[in-house]
């Protein structure tokens, strides 16, 4: 197929590598350095899409970020992403696209009887008209909004692309690399500072590349290249195409996206689809150039009306023209620059100037090369529908109130340019309060808030002259700030064609008896009727008047259309623009890909996984595992087709009957030493700590300062000024936080040190009425009897070979110890426990085990020390020292918390014994009570009890201390589940705690 | 993401540090007899300042130490930087 559109020569493509593609399902063919938009406007295709609202055919409007119309759903290497900008995707071979919001296809769209709802549809619609009845709203109203709305659809599989994040650091880091960027790199690296330039487009230059001007004897595009390619050779220098910085944050801290493979039909080996770079800037040069805006009228939105600069950058850059009888229609002098540039390949414009006289060289260079000028002259509508076909135009009064005669003259394309918007996106990120500039109509950055500097068309200055010479000179101060280098640069001879000053012009009358449409924001189809409707019905501030329209919104956010608006609502309100404001810039600039801000953090990489020593063994012992924390921790250890309840009711009954051992590495473990350790622990502790003699282990509770129990664990004295402190595994962090910040800021005069030995020991807990003899066993030098090594005891021995420390400690209420030793020896440890209890028909087991083997002990965890309760909620009031202050005694005289009825943890058995109760169920009195029923307490912890073998659970209830023997209901919302249970003491085995101590 | 001058490291970001709150707030010494009134002033009771605020952060994945920072609540800007012993003149 012919590339009818495209001419013989020109343009920077590479016409030698032929590529091609398929858009809704066609194919067509395009070059190397193409767009998708360049390719397809070149095989002549203007009608990419649909729009949001009325479903009117789209075509192309700009040829880069601001495009508002043009996007597409992308297929590429068996993956899709939605809302791609035509105008910024590369082309690459075998890439697929589709229309986006067009059912069953954009050339016959459903939608688009919208169109010709319009009437119904204004501002406001949808607020207005599914308030009523309000049950409709789930069943009808948003099922139809939601399929109506939205342009592309996500991909639901998982994303085989990766994603990386880099940080870096630079003294000066410049956003875009037309003049006003490459002249400021220049200067700040030949200075010696490390910079990096960072351009959005796969070209450097902006501007350069599509001007008519010369720099130093050379063409500007020559130029840039020139400069370009020095830059590349510097050490200090880092140049990135398809780099967008899209963010400027707190502290000269801006973040970019680099496209790395979108370009590319697939992406390479071990390369990244994006890298999200974090960049920390000394300087920022705000290089970010301008968006040609359009004037509004009639109709403006058919395809084939595009910006004025957008048709010269596909006849410049890509050899496309976007039509071959080109209205331009303009009121300042850039549209004289597109059609010189289409004169030259032998296309003959017609230029409406909206000016009366104007003069400069461009016009002059205009008029003698033949092209008709008609000056004073508006297009007052575009005709065709699915394509423009020919334009309504008329000359216009000076005061730009009355249209003369509707004249209709053929043309199949409409390039418009209503002057120049400073892109001050990142400037006003940064928190630069923005300030109207009259003669050119438009924002530009104001007094700078952090170290950042907007120059060139971003500051709205359009002179390349002007531009070269004060961003050379910005380069250099910049840099000579920070490397106290000073390299003189001789700034290039420019030569440039002077222009005339535009139009304050923007917006044409409709003729009488017409009601043609006249888009302002062409994405979300907001008209200049809808931002009338808004003002008529009271909406005043602009950031409301954006939410009630949708003017600016969308993936565009309004590039084009943002002033319009303001210009609209400043004329209805009577006020100057400064005084209607703009609304708020924030990041990101252009889209981001969400899987370029979550990088490599997904799936198993989004925590780290931390393992045991002994993870090997419990993998290879068919061990399944479950996250505890940042770790992973056996849950049972499956036999034949058990499944979990089967598994940890039979580790849980070897407990109570032989002997079981328990991965204990993940606690946390703080060492604590120096002089006052006995000091600090009593202080952070709510038992007595100065008199725990050394060889010597307590348990012991720790609040916040608001009375909340914070953790609990065991404590040890290894020796006269060093304790081995443990933690819970989900603690183990906030824990040590918390340690510091006492020893640091409350009580520095403490002479104690804290640090983390969790990773240094690993652990394994033997418990059960076989254990002493299999310690026995394992340390047989050693007096581990009940009064060689008691309940509470401590002792360093030796296990064969390995020094070993052994904790007469129980979790699971049985006679049990903790043997710690090095990590290194972790698994040797463990095989040895393995290999000696044999006989003693030694079981590992899990964490369902373990924590049934405590539910039934009625030893609180986590789920009851859940950051709502109290040492009394949890039956530790024992705990709580009378004689001592510690941390968050004070919180514990609160009357709710001394209150006679307080809350306290209990246990629950079903009445029929065989029902397990959800964790989570309320208990009430009365199940049939009328909702809100009221909830006396909560089930925090269920297990099956392996003792008595029946369901059994602890529960945080309401005066749970008066309630023991009451019949209450656990109501289970969720699981639908209503169960009759009665309250019993929460020591459901052993109440007296006999085994521990056998 | 801030910019904050740990005064044991030097310059890092913030995703190094977490936040500790008012440094201004003292507890009540240990042992004393602290009025209900004080005791939720020390424990809950914050002023949520507009402007400049010293205030807590520890430089949790770096030299783990409590560090003062004295900030502006509105601009973010980063005025000075303490150690915990030094004292805020």
């Amino acid at each position: 197929m012919t590339q009818a559109f495209r001419i013989e020569n020109g343009g920077l493509i590479n016409r030698d590598k032929k590529l091609s593609f398929k858009f809704n399902g066609k194919t067509y063919f395009g070059y190397e350095g193409d767009t998708l938009a360049s390719a397809l406007l070149a095989n002549g295709v203007h009608l990419v899409g649909r729009s949001f609202k009325y479903h009117r055919p789209r075509g192309f409007f700009g040829a880069g970020v601001d495009e508002p119309y043009a996007v597409v759903q992308l297929y590429r290497n068996g993956e899709t992403e939605p809302n791609i900008k035509a105008t910024e995707q590369e082309l690459f071979e075998g890439l697929e696209a589709k229309s986006v919001n067009c059912w069953p296809s954009v050339n016959f769209d459903i939608g688009a009887i919208n169109n010709f709802l319009k009437i119904f549809l204004p501002a406001g619609f949808y607020y207005k008209t599914f308030m009523w009845p309000k049950s409709f709203w789930y069943r009808i109203y948003e099922p139809f909004i939601r399929k109506a709305a939205g342009l592309g659809v996500a991909s639901t599989k998982h994303d085989k692309e990766r994603y990386e994040h880099k940080y870096e650091y630079c003294d000066l880091l410049i956003a875009g690399s037309g003049p006003s960027g490459l002249a400021g790199a220049y200067a700040a690296a030949k200075n010696g500072a490390k910079v990096i330039l960072a351009e959005d487009k796969p070209r450097f230059g902006g501007s350069l590349l599509t001007s008519d001007v010369n720099i130093g004897n050379q063409s500007g595009k020559d130029w840039a290249e020139g400069i370009i390619a020095e830059l590349k050779t510097m050490p200090n220098v880092v140049v990135k195409n398809r780099s967008q910085i899209f963010g400027y944050y707190d502290h000269n801290m801006l973040v970019m996206s680099e496209k790395v493979s979108d370009h590319l039909p697939s992406t390479k080996k071990y390369h990244p689809n994006k890298r999200l770079w974090y960049i920390r800037a000394k300087e920022v040069l705000i290089s970010s150039g301008s968006i040609e805006r359009p004037i509004v009228f009639g109709n403006n939105d058919t395809p084939g009306v595009m910006l004025s600069s957008a048709a010269k950058e596909y006849l410049k850059v890509y050899g496309v023209l976007v039509g071959r009888k080109p209205l331009v229609f303009t009121n300042n002098d850039s549209g004289y620059e597109t059609a010189i540039e289409f004169k030259k390949y032998g296309v003959d414009p017609v230029v409406l100037d909206s000016r009366k006289k104007p003069e400069s060289e461009i016009i002059d260079e205009a008029k003698n090369l033949g092209i008709n000028i008609k000056n004073s002259y508006v297009v007052v509508a575009a005709q065709g529908y699915k394509k423009v076909k020919s334009a309504d135009i008329a000359s216009i009064s000076e005061d730009k109130k009355q249209l003369g005669k509707i004249e209709n003259i053929q043309c199949d394309c409409i390039c418009v340019s209503g002057f120049w918007t400073p892109t001050i996106h990142l400037a006003s990120q940064s928190g630069n309060k923005t300030k109207f500039k009259e003669e050119i109509d438009a924002f530009v950055p104001g007094q700078s808030k952090q170290n950042e500097i907007t120059l060139g068309a971003a500051n709205g200055v359009f002179s390349l002259e002007e531009t070269l010479k004060t961003s050379f000179k910005a380069g250099s101060e910049l840099s000579k700030k920070i490397t106290e280098n000073n390299n003189e640069i001789t700034i290039p001879n420019v030569v440039e064609k002077k222009s005339s000053q535009h139009d304050k012009f923007w917006c044409v009358p409709l003729p009488k008896g017409k009601n043609y449409k006249r888009f302002l924001d062409f994405q979300n189809d907001v008209a200049v009727s809808d931002v009338e409707i808004a003002l008529r019905e009271g909406y005043r501030s602009i950031e409301h008047v954006k939410r009630y329209t949708t003017l600016g919104m969308a993936t565009d956010q309004g590039k084009t259309s943002n002033l319009n608006g303001l210009q609209l609502v400043s004329e209805i309100e009577n006020k100057v623009v400064p005084a209607v404001g703009h609304t708020t810039f924030r990041p990101p600039y252009t889209p981001v890909s969400i899987g370029a801000i979550v990088g490599r953090e997904v799936g198993k990489h989004s925590k780290p996984t931390r393992k045991s020593p002994m993870h090997s063994w419990h993998e290879i012992n068919n061990a399944v595992f479950v996250d505890a924390g940042v770790w992973l921790r056996p849950r049972y250890y499956k036999r034949g087709n058990e499944n979990l309840f089967e598994a940890s009711k039979r580790e849980a009954k070897n407990v109570r009957t032989n002997v079981g051992v328990c991965d204990v590495t993940t606690l946390g473990k703080i060492d604590v030493k120096g002089p006052d350790a006995a000091e600090f622990l009593n202080r952070v502790y709510t038992n007595a700590w100065l008199k725990l003699p050394v060889g010597k282990a307590r348990y012991g509770v720790m609040l916040r300062e608001d009375g909340i129990v914070m953790d609990d664990g065991t404590t040890t004295r290894i020796s006269e000024n060093h304790y081995h402190m443990t933690t819970t595994t989900a603690q183990a962090a906030n824990v040590l936080s918390h340690l510091e910040y006492y020893l640091q800021l409350v009580w520095p005069e403490l002479n104690v040190n804290v640090v983390s030995t969790t990773e240094q020991w690993a652990g394994a807990a033997i418990a059960g009425p076989k254990s002493r003899d299999l310690l026995q066993k394992l340390f047989p030098n050693s007096d581990v009897s009940n009064g060689g090594l008691p309940f509470m005891g401590y002792m360093e021995e030796d296990l064969f070979g390995v020094k070993a420390r052994i904790f007469r400690i129980s979790f699971s209420g049985e006679l049990a110890y903790e043997v710690n030793v090095e990590s290194d020896y972790g698994n040797f440890m463990w095989e040895k426990i393995m290999e000696v209890g044999k006989e003693f028909n030694i079981q590992p087991y899990g964490t369902e085990a373990l924590s049934t083997l405590r539910i039934e002990m009625g030893h609180v965890a986590g789920s009851e020390l859940d950051g709502r309760t109290i040492p009394y909620d949890n039956a530790l009031e024992g705990l709580v020292s009378k004689k001592k202050d510690f941390i968050g005694k004070r919180s514990l005289q609160r009357s709710a918390f001394t209150a006679e009825d307080r809350q306290r943890v209990v246990g629950v058995v079903p009445l029929d014994k065989k029902t397990s109760i959800p964790e989570g169920s309320h208990l009430v009195k009365d199940d049939k009570a009328p909702l809100p029923n009221p909830k006396l307490g909560h089930i925090s912890a269920s297990c099956w009890s392996v003792e008595y073998d029946n369901p059994f659970s602890l529960a945080i209830l309401k005066d749970g201390k008066n309630m023991i023997g009451q019949k209450l209901f656990a109501m289970s919302p969720l699981k639908n589940k209503v169960i009759p249970v009665e309250i019993v003491s929460s020591h459901y085995v052993d109440p007296k705690g006999e085994r521990v101590r056998s | 993401m801030l910019y904050i001058n740990c005064p044991h490291c030097g310059m890092r970001s913030q995703n190094e540090f977490s936040y500790g709150g008012d440094a201004s707030v003292k507890r009540p010494e240990l042992n004393k007899e602290v009025s209900d009134q004080e005791w939720d002033n020390f424990v809950y009771n914050r002023k949520s300042l507009r402007g400049k605020h010293l205030e807590l952060w520890q430089h949790i994945s770096g030299c783990r130490q409590w560090i003062k920072v004295e900030r502006d609540t509105t601009t973010h800007e980063i005025f000075r930087t303490f150690k915990a012993d030094e004292e805020v003149a």
